[in-house]
């Protein structure tokens, strides 16, 4: 007798243990450690704990091994672990402007206080596959400044000494929104917007920043600056009252200039968009800043036109979490529903060849086999 | 708050904080006052992926206690792989009795189907929702949606409807069929076929949803109408199969195709695997067991 195979419990272990074994791989070959991944596959573990919204290499680099190397995988392990960690409060707000530079560059000056600080990049590289990295190659030393950097103001503090950039808003003393902690409800204030952003898909924010570039809401940027380096957190303990440091978090940070001609009531400025995400990370940074100033249409009285500019289209898709379940849920079986649609279909089968076969001397009508429209994916 | 973890894991009970927990059990509160309504709730991350049963399963593990009998299907069946998934984290995380049968469990969690067999007060039915907006397909925007809510604007629901008459001759819905929830929310129940939808009215049963990915929770308290839409000329009717299921030969149950082979044959069993095995416990036998055993 056919019996309907259902999965089955066995099946589901027996293919969590292929699993453990392929992720293991050849025994013969030394297991990778997570100190490897957190020491020399750096910007992966930055990527998990930026989209991961979890500073921590340790975990992340773990998440990275468990997951085979897929990073939206680590990020899912990542934010599970996360979501499960007692809460104590918000940090200060960080001061990047004391940021301890690793790189810092600017495309709108030559030359600013503080210098161009080039930095661990890979911009100026040949991309020539380096056969020699295959072995144990020992690279040299890095040189050294032994006079130490000097203070590095923000590009767009500069800017602001005369007026020619929007002031930032004030900082204000109420708590911030967090869509961990409460639903999104639209329209999104800035704050939630740029932590929605920040979490946000690394390739996603990436495609819609360069879609404002190619006309789909353009906002005519300059890179003011982007810096890399560790900055200190602080925590106001309650108890104490004041502030203890935390620990250092190292963190990539954009500031956009954008174009904007002004209006009756304000002069022309320029305007802002801006970038900020755990370890280093300035392709994201840079697509954030851009995605930023784009969601701030309406702020500057521009149309919204563009995919970019749309909020809701923005902020409800960049989750990769969130994207990449309910795209690959389709796996999960869908039967009945799917039996449904099969039922409906061959009964409308039947009643369009009845109909066909009640009116014999048409011409042949074209194929209607069309599939029934509206056909919303079965979840 | 407690934190009581149990002895196999370092996670707390049912695996979401306590603060987490009385979050989620004040919206289930709001959505059961207010009857079809969706409560905006601050969704968690859950070791399970997004659109695999995320709120479904915030739902239950608010809910869940140590005297609770789980039981958790998909598609209708105990044993497919999202169901065994979802029954082993509670059983590992809540250290709770789970059971197959309907009407030994105390909570049971669903996606896609209602159980054959009738739901008793005191039981609750948890479904896991992807898309909790059934205006959603009409109108993508949320800002839009809720106010036609607000509103009770679902004129567009019905023009959708009546489309579907004007172009198939029916209306070409045959799962996450619309409903009123008494007479004023429209609610989607979730992508169970329709031929559920008439046990989600005036159930004894407390009916749970929820939606992680988007954040909702809704309910249907015990004894509430549930309508399906329709027009006067078009009554709303149930998906029909002309056979007995082939196991154990129950009429105006849920059918699944199961196909035998590579030249068009096919048979039709239960799709809820529990009420197909009371009923052979029973006694009852289909076409294909008929064949092969005599009737007990």
């Amino acid at each position: 007798m056919y019996v309907a195979v259902k999965g089955g419990e066995r099946a589901i272990d027996n293919a969590h243990r292929l699993l453990a074994s392929d992720r293991r791989g050849d025994t013969d070959i030394p297991e990778i450690s997570t100190n490897q991944i957190a020491g020399q596959l750096k910007l992966a573990v930055a990527r998990v704990m930026a989209e991961g919204s979890l500073y921590d290499p340790e975990v992340a680099a773990l998440a990275i091994k468990q997951a085979r190397g897929d990073l939206i995988e680590a990020i899912f392990l990542a934010r599970a672990y996360r979501t499960t960690l007692p809460r104590f409060g918000y940090s200060r707000p960080i001061e990047t402007s004391e940021m301890a530079v690793e790189r810092r560059i600017s495309a709108t000056y030559k030359d600013l206080p503080g210098g161009q600080i080039l930095g661990p990049t890979f911009d100026y590289t040949h991309r020539l596959i380096d056969f020699g990295l295959a072995g144990d190659a020992v690279p040299e030393p890095p040189a050294e400044n032994a006079a130490g950097l000097e203070p590095a103001p923000h590009v767009t503090r500069l800017l602001n000494d005369e007026g020619l950039i929007e002031q930032n808003a004030t900082r204000s003393d109420a708590p911030p929104r967090d869509l961990t902690r409460e639903p999104l409800a639209f329209p999104a204030g800035r704050d939630l917007r740029l932590q929605n952003l920040a979490r946000g898909d690394e390739g996603f924010l990436l495609g819609l920043a360069y879609s404002t570039q190619r006309g789909f809401g353009g906002s005519h940027p300059f890179v003011g600056e982007i810096r890399i380096g560790e900055v200190e957190v602080e925590f106001f303990a309650e108890e104490l009252g004041f502030a203890v440091t935390l620990g250092r978090v190292q963190l990539t940070e954009c500031e956009m200039v954008n174009q904007f001609k002004g209006s009756a009531s304000e002069p022309p400025q320029f305007t802002r968009g801006y970038g900020l995400v755990f370890g280093q990370s300035e392709r994201k940074a840079m697509s954030m800043a851009l995605v930023d100033r784009a969601l701030r249409a309406e702020e500057f009285g521009q149309d919204v036109t563009a995919p970019a500019q749309d909020q809701e289209f923005v902020l409800s898709h960049s989750d990769n979490v969130q994207a990449t379940g309910f795209v690959e849920h389709l796996k999960l079986p869908h039967y009945v529903d799917f039996q449904a649609e099969l039922g409906l279909v061959r009964r409308m089968r039947a009643l369009h060849a009845a109909a066909r076969a009640d009116e014999p001397d048409e011409a042949p009508p074209e194929e209607a086999d069309e599939p029934v429209e509206d056909r919303e994916a079965a979840e | 708050m407690s934190t009581t973890a149990t002895a196999t894991t370092p996670y707390n009970y049912a695996y979401l904080d306590e603060q987490t927990k009385r979050m989620i059990r004040r919206a289930i509160l709001k959505a059961i006052a207010i009857p079809g309504y969706q409560v905006p709730f601050a969704s968690r991350e859950m070791p399970m992926p997004y659109g695999w049963g995320t709120g479904g399963v915030q739902v239950t593990a608010s809910i869940i206690g140590p005297t609770d009998t789980l039981k958790v299907i998909d598609q209708g069946s105990d044993d497919t792989t999202n169901a065994v998934s979802i029954r082993k984290f509670f059983q590992k995380t809540a250290a709770v009795a789970v059971t197959t049968s309907t009407s030994a469990a105390t909570i049971i969690q669903t996606r896609h189907r209602i159980p054959e067999t009738p739901l008793t007060a005191g039981q609750v039915l948890v479904f896991q929702v992807p898309t909790p907006e059934p205006l959603r397909f009409l109108e993508p925007r949320e800002t839009e949606t809720r106010k036609m809510h607000a509103l009770a604007e679902y004129g567009l629901m019905h023009v959708k409807l009546y489309e579907d008459i004007a172009k198939h001759g029916r209306i070409a819905k045959t799962y996450d069929y619309p409903t009123m929830v008494a007479g004023r929310y429209l609610m989607a129940p979730s992508p169970t076929p329709k031929f559920d939808n008439p046990k989600m009215h005036r159930s004894p049963a407390l009916q749970l949803f929820g939606a992680g990915r988007e954040k909702r929770i809704y309910a249907v308290p015990p004894h509430t109408d549930v309508v399906s839409l329709d027009f006067d000329d078009y009554p709303f009717e149930v998906n029909k199969f002309d056979r007995p299921c082939a196991l154990c030969g129950a009429e105006n149950v849920y059918l699944d195709e199961v196909i035998l082979d590579d030249r068009g044959g096919r048979m039709f069993v239960c799709s809820d695997t529990d009420h197909c095995e009371t009923r052979r416990a029973e006694g009852h036998r289909g076409e294909i067991l008929g064949q092969e055993e005599t009737r007990a």
